[in-house]
Parts: structure tokens; sequence; C-alpha cells
């Protein structure tokens, strides 16, 4: 067989189209991450608060927004507040808006672990050689809780970007939809393409994926010992 | 809200959902299978197994499902390989499942401590036996929070089948949107529907780890 | 003084292990007979542990001799399951199997190991519990008793193998002081009773009052071996300073 049909992916602009699609879907990742960064570290220390209420109206956001899938999420949001609200988002928006409240939660619940499995006695026992409270959170507290925690978040980060594939779904034009309208393009010239553009897109994925997930490994090495 | 609408589609959604949980059902056993083996291999060193095992591992962690059932199910169908929906959606769950199963009972493989090991090895027990009787049980009480987690994680990545044209209940939803325009009640059955498939399973693995850790772990 | 049964139930000749470049146990020699209650005592960290290890296969040797019933079981490496069950070990921090009731901690070996029948098994381990009066905790769970009461069973399910040795790594070290003495007890009863032991031990007076011989081991290697009262005797006797510095 002459044509292979993976010369598809690399004619003309296809690749450049399939990268900047590839590139939506991170930029979506990115906002979210922003977000969970931020908003994250508040909502854990919101999570560890004395007032039973508002540990309540933090555990119920987290609750609901893990039980309910995320591409139901992205339903709701993309046509369900046009619907019942008469707000017009746009699926960007719309995903952006998801992804962040998602983030925020798991990253919310990650910092909350981090905090909540200290050991009491590094407090008392910093205290005890004579550090304020606030040299010992800087320099005890605080290094000890980062290292538990960043292994986690870069899973987090890792698996928005994963999900992020999912706003095809709601029509943003990304790799996914790019590789389909380049199949459909050459569907006559070369029905094998098909075969070729998915496994690149497959590619694509792993290949943004696997680095950050193998850090992650190796900061977790790193710091076990 | 269009009460009548929403009662006259509760059918459908139940058929939905019946597709929905018998996926979920043969994606979850057969990633916990595959993840069981995959751990297995691993935790004994077998010779190019274990190398094929964690290419595998590797590739479905950093991959979303949806890129992954697309490949399967449209990839393939163009090089001659057809595969029909229901196989490749199982497939998928399986494939995506099963490492993060693998990584589950590898933690609780772990966790056996080698004085155990070393106890059982002196009553005389085969490694076979010393498997089955001492090490597989512990490793699963270990295992049982990630994998019940896992479980949860794969019925709600079941939502991603409808991309392949599945009649679950995403797909349902999605149908009856783009038919009727009655958004409010559609969505509305659609997240009772989901949260009625999850809550319950949520709640019963709650139950099956207070179970397991009170069958009095710990020495 | 016990009659020394001239049947050599485990024979050592020239154990050497290395760890790495370091020989942890230097060429240790050590016969056994029926019958035969052997202390091994000795400063922390000097191999007696690792030389106990050694002897159910749970550590290689790299050179020497380990004799059971005058058959070589070192470098047995597939079938050490079965010399396993000849040999009865008892840890320091008992392993009892914290998923199984005690009855079945005591029946799997006899059951699965050695293939006999649940029944007989079963009448054997509940008369042995009934022995250290611990019949009636045979369905309660591991993390329900106390230290001395998981010991106790812990020897009990080694017991129940019927071995022909049995090996005691410092069984008494992680053991509230109230507890250690009944554990002592039963390990008494069983010396009286003719079982062959090898014993590792920190407890004194118990190896005083257990031991037909004591080894005494320092850095690898067998430093010195009497009976027990020529051992104790000596110390107040002021001969063997050395030795005893370590006391």
């Amino acid at each position: 067989m002459p044509d292979w049909g993976i010369s598809v992916v690399f004619e003309g602009q296809n690749f450049s189209r399939l990268l900047i699609g590839l590139l939506v879907s991170l930029r979506i990742a990115a906002v979210a991450v922003f977000f969970a960064a931020v908003g994250g570290v508040v909502l854990g220390l919101l999570m560890t608060s004395h007032c039973r209420l508002v540990r309540w109206a933090c555990r119920l956001y987290l609750e609901a927004i893990r039980i309910i899938p995320i591409l139901v999420w992205l339903f709701l949001f993309y046509f369900g507040l046009t619907k019942i609200f008469q707000i017009h988002l746009s699926a960007e928006i719309a995903a952006d808006i998801v992804f962040s409240l998602w983030g925020i939660a798991e990253m919310g619940d990650l910092v909350r672990g981090a905090v909540t499995s200290m050991p009491r006695h590094q407090l008392e026992s910093g205290m005890a050689i004579g550090l304020t409270k606030l040299q010992v959170y800087r320099h005890v507290i605080i290094p000890q809780a980062v290292r538990r925690l960043i292994p986690s978040a870069i899973n987090l980060a890792t698996r928005l970007i994963k999900t992020t594939s999912l706003v095809v779904l709601i029509g943003v034009v990304e790799v996914l939809k790019v590789g389909q309208q380049i199949i459909e393009v050459s569907i006559l010239k070369t029905p094998t393409a098909s075969f070729w553009v998915y496994a690149i897109i497959f590619l694509l994925y792993f290949i943004v994926c696997w680095p950050i997930s193998l850090y992650s490994k190796k900061l977790e090495r790193k710091w076990q010992s | 809200m269009d009460y009548a609408f929403v009662a006259a589609s509760i059918p459908l959604f139940i058929k939905a959902a019946e597709l929905t949980l018998v996926l979920a059902f043969w994606g979850i056993s057969l990633s916990l299978a595959v993840g069981l083996a995959c751990a297995l291999v691993l935790y004994y060193r077998i010779r190019v197994f274990d190398k094929i095992t964690v290419v595998y591992i590797e590739l479905s962690r950093n991959t979303p499902l949806l890129i992954q059932l697309f490949f399967l199910y449209y990839g393939f169908a163009k090089i001659g390989i057809k595969f029909e929906a229901y196989t490749c959606a199982v497939f998928g769950l399986a494939f995506l499942g099963g490492s993060y199963m693998a990584e589950a009972f590898r933690a609780g493989l772990e966790a056996v401590t080698k004085s155990q090991i070393e106890s059982g090895l002196s009553l005389g027990l085969t490694r076979s036996q010393l498997m089955r009787y001492i090490i597989l049980p512990q490793a699963f009480a270990v295992a049982v929070p990630a994998l019940g987690a896992n479980a949860i994680f794969l019925l709600k990545e079941t939502s991603v089948v409808s991309a392949i044209a599945l009649a679950d209940l995403m797909f349902v939803a999605k149908d009856l949107i783009g038919m009727y325009y009655k958004t409010t009640e559609v969505l509305l059955l659609l997240v009772l529907f989901y949260l009625a498939l999850l809550l319950p399973l949520s709640m019963m693995l709650t139950y099956i780890e207070r179970r397991v850790r009170h069958a009095g772990l710990g020495n | 003084m016990k009659k020394k049964s001239p049947e050599k139930v485990l024979e050592v000749k020239g154990l050497k292990k290395f760890y790495g470049e370091s020989e942890i146990l230097q060429g240790i020699d050590l016969a056994v007979h029926r019958g035969e209650v052997v202390v091994i005592l000795g400063p922390s960290g000097c191999g007696k542990s690792t030389f106990l290890r050694c002897l159910n296969g749970l550590e290689e040797i790299q050179q020497g001799e380990i004799r059971l019933n005058g058959e070589q079981i070192n470098g047995a490496v597939n079938g050490w399951h079965r010399v396993r069950q000849k040999i009865g070990m008892v840890f320091q921090n008992y392993e009892l199997f914290p998923h199984m009731t005690i009855l079945e901690n005591i029946l799997l070996g006899p059951i699965k190991a050695q293939g006999r029948k649940r029944s007989e098994a079963k009448e054997q381990a509940e008369k042995l519990l009934e022995r250290i009066g611990l019949l009636d905790k045979r369905d309660a769970y591991p993390a329900q008793l106390s230290g001395g009461q998981k010991q106790r069973v812990a020897i009990v399910r080694a017991l129940c193998m019927n071995p022909e040795i049995m090996l005691f790594d410092e069984v008494t070290a992680s053991l509230d002081p109230e507890m250690v003495r009944e554990v002592l007890d039963v390990m008494l009863e069983l010396a009286q009773q003719g079982m062959t032991m090898v014993i590792v031990t920190h407890e004194m007076n118990f190896a005083r009052a257990v031991a037909d011989r004591i080894v005494f081991v320092d850095q690898g290697l067998i430093v010195e071996r009497a009976a027990p009262e020529i051992f104790f005797h000596a110390a107040s006797d002021g001969a063997g300073p050395q030795v005893l510095a370590y006391f």
C-alpha cells in the first residue's frame, strides 16, 4: 500500500492545526490549575475551620463536584445556564468555570489532608526550642505540608489536562475536533487517515502528560528520603 | 417545568441507566482482573511481562478515555478492524481502569510486612499458599478504599461513551435536548439519575470499607 | 542436670554469613541434642537473631553446613517449606495473622502446609490452647488479645506443627514486664516436657532456669559455651570477666 495515511498528519498545516487545538485544551487546563492553586489553598484552610457550618458548606461543595461526572457539569453549565438563567456562556468559558471549580474542590481536599496530617507535636517541639509560632510554620510546617501536597497536586494537574478532552463534546474546537476535520477532508483520498490522526492525538496527550507524571514520581522519591 | 415531559422521559432514562450500569459492571470487573494480574506480575518481577505491564500502565494513565475510545472505534474502523461500540466501551474502561486498579493492588501488596511473610514461611507454607492465605487477604483489605474509589471513577467515566454513540444517560440527555429543547427537565433528570447510580455505590463502598477494616487488622 | 540424649537434632558446622562486605557470622559450630535447651546470649547486634534466622532459611548462608536429623538442609532453596514444617519459630513481634481468628492462625500450618485433616488438627490446637488457658479466645482476633496472650498463641501455633526443634527469637523483648512471666512459664513447661529448643533471650534468670547449655556469641563467633551453673557461677567468682562485662 503506497499511501499509509500517516502522511495526512504532516500534510500542509494539519500538524500545526492539531497542536493549536491541543493548546486550546491546555489553556483551559492552565486556567483551572491557576485557580485551583489559589482557591484550593483557601478552600483547604477553610475546611479546617472551627465553624461547623463553614466546614459543612465546603464539604457539600466538594462532594457535589465529585459525585456528578464532569461531563454532566459541562452540560449543566453550557446548556443549563443558558436555558435557565438566560446567561449565554461560550463553551470555552463554561469549560473554564467547570474545570476551575473542580480543580479548586480537589485541591482544597488535598490541602486539607496535608494540613490535618501534620503531626501535632511539630508545632509544640518547634516552639519548645524557642521559635515563634510564625517561624515554626515557615521553616517546619509549611515545607512539610508542601512536600505532602506536591505529588498529589501534580497528579491533579495531569487529571485536569486529560479531562479537558471532554470539552469537544460541548463543541469546543480543540485537538479532537481538529482531528475530525482533517479526517473529513481526506476521507476520500486517504480513508486510513483516521487511524493515524487519532493515533497521533493519543500520542500527543501522552507526550504532554507522561513527563509531568515522571517528574512527580521523581519528586516523590527525592522527598521520600 | 413540564412534569408530563419529565414523566414521559423517565423510561428512556431508565433504559439508559441500565446500559450505564451494565457497562460499568463489565468495565469494573475486567479492570479488577487486569489490575490484579498486573500487580502480581510486578510483585513477582516476572521478566518481560513486567516491562510490558509498566508500558501499559504509563500509556493508559497518561491518555484520556475519550481519545482511547475514538482511537479504538473510529480509528481502527478505517483500517478494516471494526469494533462494536459496546466492545470498545468495555475495552476502553477496562484498559483505563486496569492501570488504576493495578496501582491500588500494588500498594496493598507492598503493605504486607516482611515479618508477616516470614511468619507464614516459618510455618512451612509454599509461596502460593503464602500469597493466597496471608498476602492477598491483607493486601486486599488495604486496597479496598482505592479499589472502591476507582470503581466510582469508572462509573462516572461511562458518561464518555456517549461520544461513540452508545445510548447511555449522556447520549439520551443530549438527544432529548436537541429534539425537544426541554433543557431544564432533561438536565434535572440527568443529574437525578446519576445521583441515583452513584450515591448508593458510594455508600455501599463506605460500608464495605468499614467492614473490611473491622476484620481485626493490626497487630 | 538432664542426661544428654545422643541424638543430634541440629548440627551446624562452620556457618558463615556475609552482609555485603561485613562478616556477620564468622564460623559458628553448634550441635543441639534431642530434648536439649540451648540458650544463646550476647550483646545486641552480634548476630544472634541472624543466626537463628539462618537455621530456618530466612537468611542465606555463604559457607557452612546445617543438618537437621542428619540431613543437610542449607541450600535447599525450593524445599525450605518442607524443612520449615519441622522447625518451629517464634518471633519477637509474634506476627499472628491479623485477618484470621486465633484458631485459624493455629490451624493454617497443619492443614495447608502439612495437609492434615481439620478435625485432627483442631483437636490438637484446642488441647494446646487449653493448656495455656486461652481456649475461650479461639474465635477472637489477634487485635483483641494482649501482647503476652498473642505471644503464647504464637508459641502454640508453632507447636501445633509438631516440630523437631523450636527456635525462639527474643520472644519477650517486646512485651510489658507483667506479661513476660506468662510467656516464660510456657517455655519452661515446654522445656520440661522434653522439647528441643534454641532460645535467644536477654532474660538472665530465665536463661539460668531453663538452659541445659549456654552459648555466648560475640561479634559473630561463639566465645564461650558452658552449662549454666558454670557460666553464671563464673560471674560471681570473678572469672571470665570479659564475657561478664556485658551484663
